[in-house]
C-alpha cells in the first residue's frame, strides 16, 4: 500500500543522458507500466526507483518520504527481473525464503547453518516456511519447492520469481520485461496472471515493457518514455485515441498508424482530393495520423464497411499487398496523391470475402476517411487539435 | 543377424600396424617429445638408487652397477624428520591459498561488479603487478623480516605470497560472467555485499577456485626460492628445501639428493594420479604451466 512519486528525475552514464527530468505520480494500488523502445530509459526508471542505482538529481518518494537513501532492502520494494534471477544454487523454497530470512534474521542467524540452530532462527522459522508454503500454494507452485532453478520450465521459473518478490509483502511491486524470455502463448497466459495478481493483492505495481501490448492490456494508466522523456502518461485509451504527439501515436497501436501529409488553410484540410472542414487555428502543411482501423473501403467486395460516417471523405487509393490475418485483412498500398507514402488499412472480413474477389479488385480502390478520427500533428510533431467552436458550427451548418 | 564367424580373424598385433607414412613419422615424433618429458625423472629415479660416485660417472647406465637404492631412500625418510618437512610444506601450502583466498575473493568481486571510482585504474594496477616477480622484492621483504625478527617462522615463509594478483585477476574475469540481475535482487532481498559473495558467487565460483587452489598448491610446494631464504632451522624445513640438505661446498652427497627429490615429488605426483582431471582444468583455466 504506498504511493510513489518521482520528481525531476536525471540521470545520466558518463556524458550520455539517459533521464531528462522524470517526474510521475503512481497512486496507492495503482498499475503503472513504463513502456518504450530499448534504450529509452525506462529500465534505468525502475532501477531508480529499487534503490539500484542513484539519480543525479530529483528524488523517489514512497508514500512522501525520501527515499534517496534508503537502501533498497529499506524501501520495502520488490523486484522481478526479466531472466528472473534465480539464486542458481538454491532450491525453489530457499529462493522464495530468502528475502524473509534476510528481512526477520539477524546476520550471524542467517547462514545456512545457523538458522536451525539459533534461537533467533528457531523462532522465525514457522514465520518463514508459512509466508513461502502461502505464496507457493498462491501461484501453484507448491509441489516445486525442492527443486533447483535448473529443474524448471520458463513459466515456472517466472512463478517462483514472482513468488520470491510476493513473499516478503512489499509495497511496492517493481516488474523489469518479466515476459519476455516466456514464448507466445504462455505470455499471454501469465500476463493474465500478473493482472489478477494486481487486483487480488492491491498492491502499487510499476510495470517496465517494450510491448506496446502488455502496457496496453495490464496497466490502468501508461508512461511512454523515448529517448529519456516522458512523453505522455495516460489510460491506455488516452495514448490511443489522444496522442499528444507524434511519436506517441506512432509508438502505439500496431499496425502503425499510418502517416499522410495534408494542407490547412482557411478552416479547411486537404488530403488529396479531399476536403475536410475542419479548423486548426492554423496555416500550413500538417501530418496527419490515420489508424489503419479507421479507414473504410466501402466499395470493396467481401469487407464490412465498419462505419459509414455521414461526412466521410472518398480518397484514392492503390492497392500493392493483402494479408491475411483471419478475421480481417491487411491492405498495404499508398494513397493516390502522395504515391511514396506507405497505408495501411485493417478492414474486417464479410462473410462474402473470397480471396480471389479481393485480389480481382482493381488497383486503385475509393477509401474513406472519417475526419472525426484523424489526429493532426504539426511540422514539429505536436499535436494540433481542432478549434472546437468551429468544428461545432460546420456540423451544424 | 549377421555372421561373425565369417568376419577374418584380425592377429592381435595389427592394431599396430602403422596406418601411413605420415603416422609413423608423427608416432616417432611424439615418441621423442615424451622421451624429453620423461628422461630426467626417471634419470631421477635411477640416480636415487646409485652411490654418488656413480651419478655423475661417464659411463652412463639407468640400471645402476652398486645398488644403494635401500639406504639412500632409508636416510631421506628414516635419518631425517622427512614427516615434518611434509607437514611444514602442508602448512605453508594450506596457509598460503587460505588467505590468498580470503583476500583475492573480495577483491576480484570488487573489480568486477561493484562501481567505484579509480576501478579501472586500480584494475590496471593489478595487472600491472603480475609483471613484478618476486626475485625483484625479495630483498626488501628479507631486510624488513630481519627487523622485525620473524626470520624462520610460518609467517615469513607465507608472508610474500598472501596477496596473489594472479588469483584476482583469475576470480575477477570469471565473476565477471555472473548475471548482474542476480545481484541486484540479492539486494532487493536484503543481501550484504558479503553474503552475496558467499552465497551466491562462491557456489557458482567452485571450477575456478578448484582450478586456482590445484595451481597455488602445486607452486608452493615446488617452490624453493623463498624458503631458502627465510627458513634457517631444520624444524621449518620444507619438503623442497630439504633436499637441499645433503649439499654442501664440499660434499654433495647425490644420491641421497635424488632419492629426496624422488620422495618430495611422489606426493604431487600420487595426487595427480587420484585428481587427474582437476588438475587438467586447473592448468587449462589458470593458463600457467604449474
Amino acid at each position: 500500500m504506498a504511493q510513489l512519486t518521482l520528481k525531476n528525475i536525471k540521470k545520466s552514464f558518463g556524458d550520455t543522458p539517459v533521464l531528462h527530468d522524470i517526474s510521475l505520480d503512481v497512486n496507492d494500488g495503482e498499475f503503472v507500466s513504463l513502456v518504450g523502445q530499448s534504450g529509452c530509459g525506462k529500465s534505468t526508471l525502475l532501477r531508480i526507483i529499487a534503490g539500484l542505482e542513484q539519480p543525479d538529481s530529483g528524488d523517489v518518494l514512497i508514500d512522501g518520504q525520501s527515499m534517496l537513501n534508503a537502501a533498497p532492502k529499506d524501501r520495502n520494494i520488490a523486484m522481478v527481473f526479466q531472466d528472473y534471477a534465480l539464486y542458481p544454487h538454491m532450491s525453489v523454497g530457499e529462493n522464495m525464503a530468502m528475502p524473509l530470512v534476510m528481512a526477520s534474521l539477524p546476520l550471524y542467524a542467517r547462514l545456512p547453518m545457523m538458522r536451525s540452530i539459533t534461537p533467533a532462527g528457531r523462532k522465525a522459522q514457522p514465520h518463514i516456511r508459512e509466508g513461502v508454503e502461502k505464496v507457493s500454494k498462491q501461484l501453484h507452485i507448491d509441489h516445486l519447492l525442492d527443486r533447483k532453478p535448473a529443474q524448471l520450465s520458463g513459466g515456472q521459473r517466472q512463478r517462483v520469481a514472482l513468488g520470491r518478490a510476493l513473499v516478503r509483502d512489499p509495497q511496492v511491486f517493481l516488474m523489469d520485461e518479466p515476459l519476455s524470455n516466456l514464448d507466445a502463448k504462455l505470455r499471454v497466459q501469465v500476463r493474465s496472471e500478473i493482472t489478477e495478481l494486481h487486483a487480488s493483492s492491491g498492491l502499487t505495481f510499476v510495470y517496465v515493457t517494450h510491448d506496446q501490448v502488455e502496457a496496453m492490456t495490464m496497466s490502468r494508466r501508461v508512461a511512454l518514455l523515448q529517448t529519456g522523456h516522458l512523453l505522455q502518461v495516460g489510460t491506455p485509451n488516452d495514448l490511443f485515441s489522444d496522442p499528444a504527439n507524434l511519436d506517441v501515436a506512432q509508438f502505439i497501436g500496431s499496425p502503425e498508424i499510418n502517416i499522410t501529409a495534408g494542407e490547412s488553410r482557411a478552416g479547411q484540410i486537404t488530403i488529396g482530393e479531399a476536403q475536410l472542414p475542419i479548423d486548426l487555428g492554423a496555416t500550413g502543411p500538417v501530418q496527419i495520423g490515420i489508424r489503419p482501423e479507421t479507414i473504410s473501403v466501402p466499395n470493396a467486395k467481401g469487407l464490412v464497411a465498419a462505419h459509414a460516417p455521414k461526412q466521410g471523405h472518398m480518397v484514392t487509393f492503390t492497392k500493392r499487398l493483402i494479408e491475411d490475418l483471419g478475421p480481417e485483412v491487411l491492405i498495404h498500398g499508398a494513397f493516390a496523391h502522395a504515391p511514396d507514402g506507405i497505408i495501411r488499412i485493417r478492414a474486417q472480413k464479410s462473410d462474402a470475402y473470397s480471396n480471389a474477389g479481393m485480389l480481382a479488385q482493381s488497383e486503385a480502390l475509393e477509401v474513406m476517411l472519417n475526419p472525426n478520427q484523424l489526429l493532426f500533428f504539426g511540422a514539429d510533431g505536436q499535436r494540433l487539435r481542432p478549434v472546437v467552436g468551429a468544428a461545432t458550427r460546420a456540423e451544424m451548418a | 543377424m549377421a555372421d561373425i564367424s565369417q568376419t577374418p580373424t584380425a592377429l592381435w598385433f595389427d592394431r599396430f600396424k602403422p596406418k601411413s607414412l605420415g603416422r609413423v613419422i608423427t608416432s616417432v615424433l611424439l615418441f621423442l617429445g615424451a622421451w624429453v618429458m620423461v628422461f630426467p625423472f626417471i634419470w631421477m629415479i635411477s640416480s636415487s638408487m646409485k652411490p654418488t660416485d656413480e651419478v655423475y660417472d661417464a659411463d652412463f647406465s639407468i640400471i645402476p652397477k652398486t645398488f644403494k637404492g635401500f639406504e639412500n631412500y632409508y636416510g631421506v625418510i628414516f635419518e631425517q624428520p622427512y614427516l615434518v618437512f611434509l607437514m611444514n610444506s602442508m602448512i605453508v601450502c594450506i596457509g598460503i591459498l587460505i588467505i590468498q583466498l580470503l583476500t583475492a575473493i573480495p577483491a576480484a568481486y570488487a573489480l568486477a561488479k561493484l562501481k567505484f571510482r579509480g576501478s579501472t585504474i586500480l584494475f590496471g594496477t593489478v595487472i600491472a603487478a603480475i609483471t613484478i616477480p618476486i626475485n625483484v622484492t625479495s630483498i626488501p621483504l628479507y631486510i624488513g623480516l630481519v627487523r622485525v625478527g620473524l626470520l624462520d617462522t610460518y609467517f615469513a615463509m607465507m608472508f610474500p605470497f598472501i596477496v596473489s594478483v594472479f588469483a584476482i585477476f583469475l576470480f575477477r574475469q570469471f565473476f565477471r560472467g555472473f548475471p548482474d540481475s542476480i545481484i541486484q535482487a540479492a539486494r532487493v532481498d536484503g543481501f550484504s555485499e558479503i553474503e552475496i559473495i558467499l552465497r551466491l558467487i562462491l557456489p557458482s565460483a567452485v571450477p575456478a577456485i578448484a582450478a586456482f587452489s590445484v595451481f597455488s598448491f602445486v607452486a608452493h610446494w615446488n617452490d624453493l626460492y623463498w624458503p631458502l631464504i627465510v627458513v634457517q632451522s631444520q624444524d621449518k624445513m620444507t619438503a623442497t628445501l630439504s633436499m637441499m640438505q645433503y649439499q654442501s661446498a664440499f660434499d654433495t652427497d647425490y644420491g641421497r639428493t635424488y632419492a629426496s627429490a624422488t620422495v618430495v615429488t611422489a606426493p604431487m605426483v600420487i595426487a595427480f594420479l587420484f585428481a587427474r582431471r582437476l588438475f587438467i582444468r586447473g592448468i587449462t583455466m589458470t593458463g600457467v604451466k604449474g
